[in-house]
This record gives structure tokens, sequence and C-alpha cells, in this order.
């Protein structure tokens, strides 16, 4: 189980290569053939490439939502960007780890004596934050951090309770799936592509599909439990420990019907509890996939998880394993049988 | 003093031991064990009161010399539980000033028949709507997710368990360290600069070092160790705000510049002298800050003690003050308890006899 490895493992959309390298390593060690594309997506040719192309593509992103740094103020601090869809809520009181050195810093917030009643009501904007490693002043800086530097948050990833802590879950969770499930056997061949830049409108799955022109696609992902207080169960789009969710629609597609009826006739024959994602919106790798070429018949399948792109999300180990058992039987229906 | 790993403790050492343990407002055994454990070889003596104030005595050298107390507060801003929701969900309530926009996804330890880990969950974007967006959250909007089924929860967290936030010890550039709880670890570790400064040196005066409880919930622990050991006089050490970008200059300090020296009504005129005096003598740099009426430390309690003990402040400039990530430079700690060695040194009964002396 590599979840705590991958989890931990800066890897902001477009800043990949640690996470890549991870993945890669694995795929040596296994003797698995794989090979990168010029947008960095990494492909895992499951009893090799011959015929790879029109098969079964699986499809799991390895960046995370994250920031970068836009400018160093007079002081040191550093401005920075959004990269992706953080919840802006989190990042104060906040480590991060800067750029390719991992330069730790910390997201502050003004004192709570030195504020006004009318400026704690207000959410704060992210506009306003930085980031201080410390610094002296600019000079200082620019000594271990440079603009367009990468950010993520420095945050361990371990057991709590029953559920399992970290950032990245969304979608380090799917990647590790597809690890494990790469080293099973298989009778016949299939590709497993780990993606880039899915957090800023699903890049590298564009060309990763176009490149395999793929007959079916699944793409494993991670997706928003709201399974919270307060909140209706119409709002919570996923349940912790209901198991997979699989997708019926989001912004960027529809699963293809005969896809879902195959992921609900495994999940039910070999007993998986699962349940539909209850939200039509965000988008995933499977909206890009499913547009690919002259069209792929493409599912989408989610592990649930609270408090998603935060520094801490958390997921239900129990759905993790059933998402693999479903993916894992997924794929010998669509080997023996086609779509 | 050895730290765990038999290498000599450091003063960055002791301030990460003692700001990665917990200790919220009325609830500072935790952390009080290491504070113990490393003030020892440098003090005569240890004891405890009533209210769990630290006492550390340091003897001086001359019985008619003056008694003096130095206290920095241990306790930490924490939560405690209000009540336990379906599904193991606990609600809330603050011990201390916390701005609610700061704990979202925040990691914390619940204190319930064992430690639990938790995090501080909340309405995720996609449901915040309209008005909605524009509001920040409330504590009553927040709840802990310790991601186990509720009747464990049940069974092991009641109502009234205290709930500390978790933060590992940042190491950043130069001397910079951030963490949480800094607001006043901080001024303990100083203290203990302070009595290590002091096992090097001749001092006449009697101090006692004092870890205070209860500072976060009104200066509680040092209104009852003052009128306990009713000192000559008394510094209370805390932090005070540091720079950052945007801050109106006369509310922050810098950072490395040294401890900022306090001046006001709440102080004596004269120990504010002394101590500005002794850091001119010693070329230890220092910063200089006014507070119009009493100050937000103990130094508001050792003040009105009995029939009135003067009272100073020594602070340290800490950037985000009351979230997880406040941030010092170490370099200010280690002046600060030189100062307030070599304060003590300049003390004699007649320093203390000419305070009454308006």
């Amino acid at each position: 189980m590599f979840l705590k490895e991958l989890s931990e493992l800066p890897g902001v959309s477009g800043d990949e290569g640690r996470v890549r390298e991870f993945i890669r390593e694995k795929l040596s060690a296994w003797g698995i053939e794989h090979d990168c594309d010029t947008l960095g997506n990494l492909y895992a040719f499951k009893n090799g490439s011959k015929g790879a192309e029109g098969g079964l593509m699986l499809a799991a992103h390895m960046d995370e939502v994250g920031l970068m740094v836009s400018a160093i103020e007079k002081s040191g601090h550093l401005r920075f960007y959004k990269v992706g869809g953080i919840d802006e809520q989190i990042l104060v009181s906040r480590p991060v780890r800067i750029g390719s050195n991992a330069i730790p810093g910390v997201i502050g917030a003004k004192a709570i004596h030195l504020q006004k009643k009318a400026e704690r009501e207000k959410p704060l904007e992210v506009d306003k934050l930085y980031i201080d490693i410390g610094a002296r002043d600019k000079d200082d800086a620019a000594k271990a951090v440079k603009i367009g530097d990468y950010v993520s948050f420095a945050a361990e990833a371990a057991a709590l309770g029953g559920s399992f802590k970290g950032k990245a879950l969304d979608n380090r969770a799917g990647c590790a799936a597809l690890l494990e499930i790469l080293q099973r056997d298989f009778p016949g061949s299939f590709v497993a592509v780990f993606t880039v830049q899915e957090e800023i409108g699903c890049r590298g799955a564009k060309v990763a599909a176009y490149r395999l022109n793929p007959r079916t696609a699944l793409v494993v992902e991670t997706t928003i439990a709201a399974d919270l207080p307060e909140v209706r169960e119409k709002d919570q789009v996923t349940v912790l420990g209901k198991g997979p969710a699989f997708t019926l629609q989001d912004d960027s597609v529809i699963t293809h019907p005969r896809v879902l009826e195959r992921l609900v006739t495994v999940a039910q024959e070999r007993g998986i509890p699962y349940q539909f994602r209850g939200y039509t919106g965000n988008f995933t790798d499977g909206g890009a996939v499913s547009r690919a070429r002259d069209g792929v018949p493409t599912g989408v399948i989610s592990t649930p998880c609270r408090y998603l792109h935060g520094p801490a999300s958390l997921i239900c180990l129990e759905d993790w394993r059933n998402l693999m058992e479903v993916v894992d039987g997924f794929i010998r229906s669509v080997l023996a049988k086609g779509l | 003093m050895l730290s765990e790993n038999g290498a000599k403790m450091e003063l960055e050492d002791f301030l990460k031991e003692i700001t990665e343990s917990d200790g919220v407002a009325g609830f500072e055994e935790n952390v009080s064990g290491p504070i113990a454990r490393a003030f020892a070889p440098y003090v005569d003596e240890t004891r405890r009161d009533n209210l769990g104030n630290l006492i550390f005595y340091k003897k001086g050298k001359n019985a008619a010399a003056p008694r003096v107390m130095f206290c920095a507060h241990m306790d930490e801003i924490g939560l405690i539980v209000t009540g336990i929701e379906e599904r193991g969900f606990l609600r809330f309530s603050t011990l201390g000033g916390f701005d609610a926009r700061t704990l979202p996804g925040q990691e914390v330890t619940v204190y319930g028949k064992e430690k639990y880990p938790g995090v501080i969950g909340h309405l995720p974007p996609h449901l915040c709507k309209g008005e909605q967006k524009k509001k920040a959250p409330e504590i009553k909007d927040l709840f802990i997710d310790t991601g186990l089924p509720e009747d464990v929860v049940r069974a092991g967290i009641d109502v009234g368990a205290v709930v500390a936030l978790r933060r590992n010890f940042v190491t950043l550039r130069h001397r910079c360290r951030a963490g949480k709880a800094f607001d006043d670890r901080a001024g303990v570790a100083l203290l203990w600069q302070c009595a290590r400064e002091l096992s090097r040196m001749d001092h006449a005066a009697d101090v006692f070092l004092v870890a205070t409880v209860q500072e976060e919930v009104g200066t509680r622990g040092a209104v009852v160790s003052t009128f306990g050991l009713a000192p000559d006089l008394g510094v209370a050490v805390d932090v005070c705000h540091g720079d950052f970008p945007g801050a109106a200059e006369h509310e922050v300090s810098p950072l490395g510049k040294g401890p900022v020296i306090t001046s006001g009504p709440n102080i004596h005129p004269c120990l504010f002298e002394r101590l500005r005096a002794v850091a001119a003598d010693y070329h230890l740099p220092c910063e200089l800050d006014v507070s119009p009426g009493p100050t937000g430390t103990d130094a508001r309690a050792i003040q009105v003690s009995r029939e009135g003990i003067p009272a100073a402040l020594l602070s340290v400039p800490l950037r985000y003050m009351h979230t997880s990530v406040e941030l010092l430079d170490l370099d200010d700690l280690k002046t600060g308890g030189r100062l307030l060695a070599f304060f003590t040194t300049s003390l004699d009964r007649a320093f203390v006899e000419g305070l009454a002396c308006f």
C-alpha cells in the first residue's frame, strides 16, 4: 500500500515529477513496461505495449491542487497564485513546502487581537495572504525560492480512527489503487495512465486518450464526501463507508451507460457495496477521455473523501479497497468479453 | 541537561519539545512535566502550587537581597467538546481567543479516555452559496471529525473533553521557527535561558521562575503565584505582535532585533528604566513598546497583587499570534534570557526600597 508515500509527495499540477518518479521506480522494479509523453503523463503497459492502442485505458491523475509563488515582497514574504480549485478557507495557519528543495514556509494570519469584529466576519481573501519562510528581506528570500516555484502543503499522512487522512488523497488514492492493481496477474493487456494537470482542466488526460485511442476507459478518481453535520442527505454527494462511488454525470461527462451497467454488474456479482455520486458538478479526466478522437465510452469510479483538496482529507480504507475490487473486476470483465 | 537523544539540550530543542506538547488553559499537566525536567538542573527547588503553577526557586547569595519573580504562562489556547452529534461529530467551544477562520482543516488531539487525533471539518465550498460565501465561518459552524464510528466516539469521549491543536515545530530560514503555543511557551523558554545564564553568574537576589497556568482565560495563575510568593517585584515574560506585511507600525515589533520592553501605567517606571539600562550596559539589542492600560499579560495581575507589586513586561515579538504557525526568531529568546539574568544581578535592596518613593 503506497497511500502514505504518495500522499506526502509534493505534486502540484505541472510539477508532478516526484510522484511520477516514485511510480516509475515501482513499475521498473516490477518489470512493467512504461513510458512518458511530452506533457509528463506516465503510461504503464500491463502485459506489454503490443496492441495497447484501441484497448482498455485506466487513468488516475498524479497532480494535486496547490499554490505557486507569484512575487517576493520587499520584506521577504511570498505572494502566491492558486493552482487548481483549492479551498481558500484552509490556507491560513498552515505549513507548506516550496520548490524543488522543499523550503519550509508558513501561511500566517493577522493575529485575532489586531482585528476588528467586522474584519473577522469576512472570509480571508487569498490575495491578502502570503507565505513566510523567515527571510530577512527580498534578497535573502531570493536565495531560497523563486517566482514560479510550486507550493504544496506539508502534511503527514496517517491512520485516523478507522479512516486514513492526508493531503492530495485526490487523487493519490487513485494512483495507489492502480499501483496495487498493476501488481496483479491479468489474462490480457491494458494501459494504466498516471496523468498530469487534471486539477487545472484535465490537460494530461486529453493527450493520453488521443495517443491511446482506447475502446473503453475507466477513470479512477477521488470525490467529495459531504456526509457532514447539517448537510441534507441530498447534498452529501457521497458517504464515507458506503463503497466506491460511480459517477452518473458531472460537468464534463455522462458515464457511458454500458460502462455504468458493467460497473454495477461487477459490484453486484462480487458483493461489493457501491453508491452513486449524488452531484453533477465539477469535472474529471473522464470528460477529456470521453471526447478524445471520435469518442470513448468512459466511466468514472471514485473513493469518497471528506475535506477534499485539504491538507487533512479523509477516506475510508474499506471504500478504497472496495474500489480496487470493482476496478479489478471491471478490467477482467472487459478483457473477457469487451464492453 | 540532556535531551532525549542524549545530546546537550539547547534552547531550540527545549522550545520544540514544549511546543509540541499540549497544555490547554486549565489543563497544563502534560506540558508541565517536560518543563520541570528541563529546569531542574539549573534551579535549587521545584514546586507546584494549588492551581498548578510551576515554581522554580534559584537561591541568591545574600539573604537580605530582594526576592524577584519572573513568570511566563505555559498554557495555550485550545478547544473543549460541547456536544457529540450523530455519526460521532464533535461540536466545540473555545478556551481562549481563536479566529474561527484559522480553524478549518486544522488537526487536533482530543483528550478523551485516550488521545484521539481529529480534523476540524467545515462545510465544503460547493455547498456554500450566495451570502454564505461572503461570511467567515463561526465556531458554531465547525466540528471535529475523529474518523471513528459514533459508538466508539461516545464510549471514549465525553462532553468537556479538552482539545489541543496539533502542529509539528517548523524550522524556517536563519533563526526563525514556527509552531503552535509559542504564546507563551516562548516566554517559558526565555525563562529557561535566564536560568541557564544565572547558573553561571553570581546573583544576590532570590529568583523565582514561574511557569503560570490559565493566562489565556484571564491571568489566573499569576494572580495566585504572585500572592503566594509575595516577591519584591515581578517581570512578566510574554509575546507581543511581530511585524508582518500590512501591519500598522505602532502595533508590531520587528523580529530579530531583541526582546521588547514595555512602558505604561501597568509597568513600574523604575523597572522599565532599569531593564533599558541593563540592555544598554551589556550591549543587548532591545525594542521599546508602550501599552496605554493594563497589559494583556501576567503583568496585569502582578501589579495589583497584595499591597501592590512593581511589575515589568518583557516580550518576544511573535508573528501570527493565536494560529498554529506562530513565528519567532530564536535570537530574541536568547537575548531576552541574558537581559533578564543581567537584570537580576543588577538588583539590590536599595533599588527595591526605592520603588515606593514617588
